[in-house]
């Protein structure tokens, strides 16, 4: 018995030390080849929001234009800077961080590290960007406008609902740009807000989007993240409609999500890359993606439900943002502005 | 060899080694987890163990990860040795880290006393928490499992709302503003990035790779509650009362020990130490709290680390030590492998659940020892 004791204890030993050994060869990242890495916030890679379509871009910049990639998922905000650090050791070029909770994290990573590059999804710093850190944000308002606009013009009881996730500069922009789309297409088309106070409480998001079905909305539109999981979930059960946000996310409900406010955080990251690659990397900035640059839009499965005339009129809708002559309001102020400039 | 006093066979029947081979098994059950995800388990397991020790900076980080991890354990354990469950340390850490941060941030005192001030009363509060549970069992009879999971929510949905309050939410995040920096216990922290600090660190690649991370004084602390711990448990009448009431209730109240309030003390002293947990990571890490979403787990992993630990003081230092590592170099398999981390998960859960099952393991090694007709056995 001892003997076979013995035996054991020496197999694991002999074990354990031939896994650090094989592992040499795979802890950094290539040497000669560009490497992108992300962490994600502690909603994960398949979140069906930002954080997985941040790594659909990378993917796409890892087939197009052969970079390296890999990612890191935070379980809590107190993993944020561990998981940087890790993805700086392993040698990466440049390191994501996706979403607006990571702003403090981002910032500081890159004082410590002024060699590291760093990119955020969803935040400005404005004067104050470090000369090593991209902030990438998007015009949210401007899809949320022509989402309003096709909730307006399809709404057959005259009544449209809007979840929030919780109120901020980011949310506020898809909350006035919707309004203003609703109020542009037809006046009197009434909208009912309600902010979940939550990104991730799917059973919220249901039951604030089942009653705004009963005050008698037949259309929902949510900017939450995870709560509209609950609000796409009570719209298939009722048979309403909800429009989605971020991704498409007519795959969740084909016959009940109408269209999707999208934001292309994937066009977004794999722009980046793309200027990494080139040399190009334009730190120390803010980058704005709107419509004129790609960044944001309507889901293309739109054409399912939406009347082809009616996409139509987007489309004009789209040529006047991007030349300007409709200035989509993003937050209360611009908002009021844009009622008494548009006589509504 | 079969005289000597100590022999790898009674080792591997023992506690401890018994301990040792639920965590063997519970590694390869991993391993063939990972085998089946088509990842090489030895390729996996050396980023982990590299990504643990291989540099000063990783033991660092493996330590601050360990450090909630050993009170919460040390939470469960006391409990468990008093007869109590207490499911509720993960309701006590929150309660301890929300009160740590209100202290920190809205009370203005020198450095030191500052620190003192804040750890006392996110004990406290922690503590008057989980005696919430010990007193509805000692008075009405309300099982403290249900009582504690009850008040894990109530804790949860407490916090969310004070962070979210005005005056104490962030703009612009779901946080609450930072404790203030005489409330912090992260060593050096303004200075290490300091010009000055720079340069004398450069010098000092190992303190410099160490100071990397948000090192502070919260593991120290965690080790002088477990001799505490340990110390009130075995060495004084208290402990003597609070595990006669553990062992057989109606004995212990035979031989006169007052039983409902051994259990509001016990409940007491198992809140105040995930209390202590919550106030440190608090002090030393995040700095703030966070709107939860969900339960972050650090008191649901400590009934696990009390578990592997077999609920004792010392036995927690070191179950948390190892939880904090997989925790902290499991993820590591991510980036470098692609492997989700969920692997990591099934490590652990493997570890636990061959603990859990002690009978059937302890079965299986007498059969084994019979069947060869060993006369040692015992």
């Amino acid at each position: 018995m001892l003997k076979r004791s013995l035996a054991l204890v020496l197999s694991i030993v002999l074990v354990l030390t031939l896994s650090v050994g094989c592992a040499g060869g795979n802890g950094g990242a290539n040497e000669d080849k560009t490497s992108i890495a992300m962490v994600t916030d502690v909603g994960g890679i398949n979140d069906q929001s930002f954080n997985q379509s941040a790594w659909e871009g990378l993917q796409r910049a890892e087939e197009e234009l052969g970079v390296g990639i890999s990612y890191q998922e935070s379980n809590q905000e107190a993993d944020y800077k561990p998981n940087m650090e890790t993805l700086l050791d392993a040698g990466n070029d440049l390191i994501w961080g996706i979403g607006f909770k990571m702003g403090d994290a981002i910032k500081q990573a890159a004082k410590q590290n002024p060699e590291q590059k760093y990119a955020i999804i969803d935040f400005a710093y404005g004067k104050e960007t470090p000369e090593n850190v991209v902030g990438v944000v998007f015009k949210a308002e401007q899809p949320s406008f022509l989402v309003g606009y096709i909730a307006a013009k399809m709404s057959k009881t005259g009544k449209v609902g809007f979840v929030g996730g919780m109120r901020g500069e980011v949310i506020d922009g898809f909350d006035y740009g919707y309004h203003a789309g609703v109020k542009y297409a037809n006046s009197d088309v009434e909208v009912i807000r309600q902010y979940a106070e939550s990104f991730t409480d799917a059973a919220k998001g249901k039951a604030i989007a089942n009653s705004m079905y009963q005050q008698g909305a037949d259309i929902v539109f949510h900017a939450a993240g995870g709560v509209g999981d609950g609000v796409i979930e009570a719209a298939k059960e009722q048979d309403k409609w909800a429009i989605g946000v971020d991704r498409d996310q007519n795959h969740l409900a084909p016959e009940n999500v109408l269209t999707s406010a999208m934001k292309r955080v994937d066009n977004a990251v794999f722009n980046i890359a793309k200027d990494l690659k080139e040399g190009n990397f334009p730190g120390g900035q803010t980058v704005v993606y709107g419509l004129a640059e790609g960044g944001v839009g309507i889901a293309p499965t739109s054409d399912k439900h939406v009347p082809e005339d009616l996409l139509n009129e987007v489309e004009e809708l789209k040529q006047k943002i991007i030349d300007g002559e409709i200035a989509v309001p993003y937050n209360e102020d611009t908002y009021n502005e844009f009622l008494s400039n548009n006589n509504l | 060899m079969a005289k000597s006093k100590f022999s790898l066979k009674k080792f591997f029947k023992g506690k401890v080694g018994f301990t040792f081979i639920s965590i063997f098994i519970g590694l390869i059950v991993g391993a063939i987890a990972l085998l089946v995800a088509g990842y090489n388990p030895i390729t996996a397991y050396g980023i982990i163990i590299r990504g643990i020790f291989g540099r000063p900076k990783y033991i660092a980080y493996t330590i601050l990860y360990s450090t909630p991890l050993i009170l919460t354990g040390l939470s469960v354990a006391f409990a468990f040795r008093t007869g109590l469950f207490n499911i509720g340390a993960e309701g006590q850490y929150i309660i301890g880290a929300l009160v740590a941060t209100m202290v920190g941030y809205f009370l203005h005192l020198p450095p030191v006393i500052h620190v003192i001030f804040v750890f006392l009363l996110a004990a406290l509060a922690a503590g008057l928490y989980g005696g919430i549970a010990g007193f509805l069992k000692a008075k009405f009879g309300v099982h403290e499992v249900i009582a504690t999971i009850m008040l894990n929510w109530i804790a949860l949905y407490l916090n969310n709302f004070i962070v979210m309050s005005e005056g104490v939410r962030r703009p612009e995040s779901e946080s609450s503003y930072k404790i203030l920096d005489t409330a912090r216990i992260i060593i050096l922290e303004k200075w290490k990035w300091t010009d000055a600090g720079r340069q004398w660190l450069s010098n000092h690649p190992i303190l410099q790779d160490i100071l990397k991370t948000p090192a502070n004084w919260g593991f120290l602390v965690a080790l002088l509650l477990a001799v505490v711990v340990w110390y009130i448990l075995n060495k004084t009448t208290l402990g003597y009362e609070l595990r006669a009431v553990g062992f057989n209730k109606h004995a212990a109240e035979y031989g006169g020990i007052a039983v409902e309030k051994s259990m509001v003390k016990s409940m007491f002293i198992a809140g105040s130490l995930a209390g202590a947990a919550g106030a440190l990571q608090v002090m030393g890490v995040t700095k703030a709290v966070t709107k939860l979403a969900a339960m972050e787990g650090y008191g649901f992993d400590g009934i696990a680390v009390s578990l592997i630990g077999s609920n004792t003081a010392f036995g927690s230092v070191f179950a948390g030590l190892l939880f904090g590592a997989l925790k902290y170099g499991g993820p590591k398999i991510q980036s470098t492998l692609g492997a989700p981390s969920e692997m990591i998960d099934i490590v652990i859960g493997t570890i636990v659940f061959f603990i859990a099952i002690p009978k059937f393991i302890k079965m299986v090694l007498d059969f084994r020892s019979n069947k060869r007709g060993d006369k040692n056995v015992g």
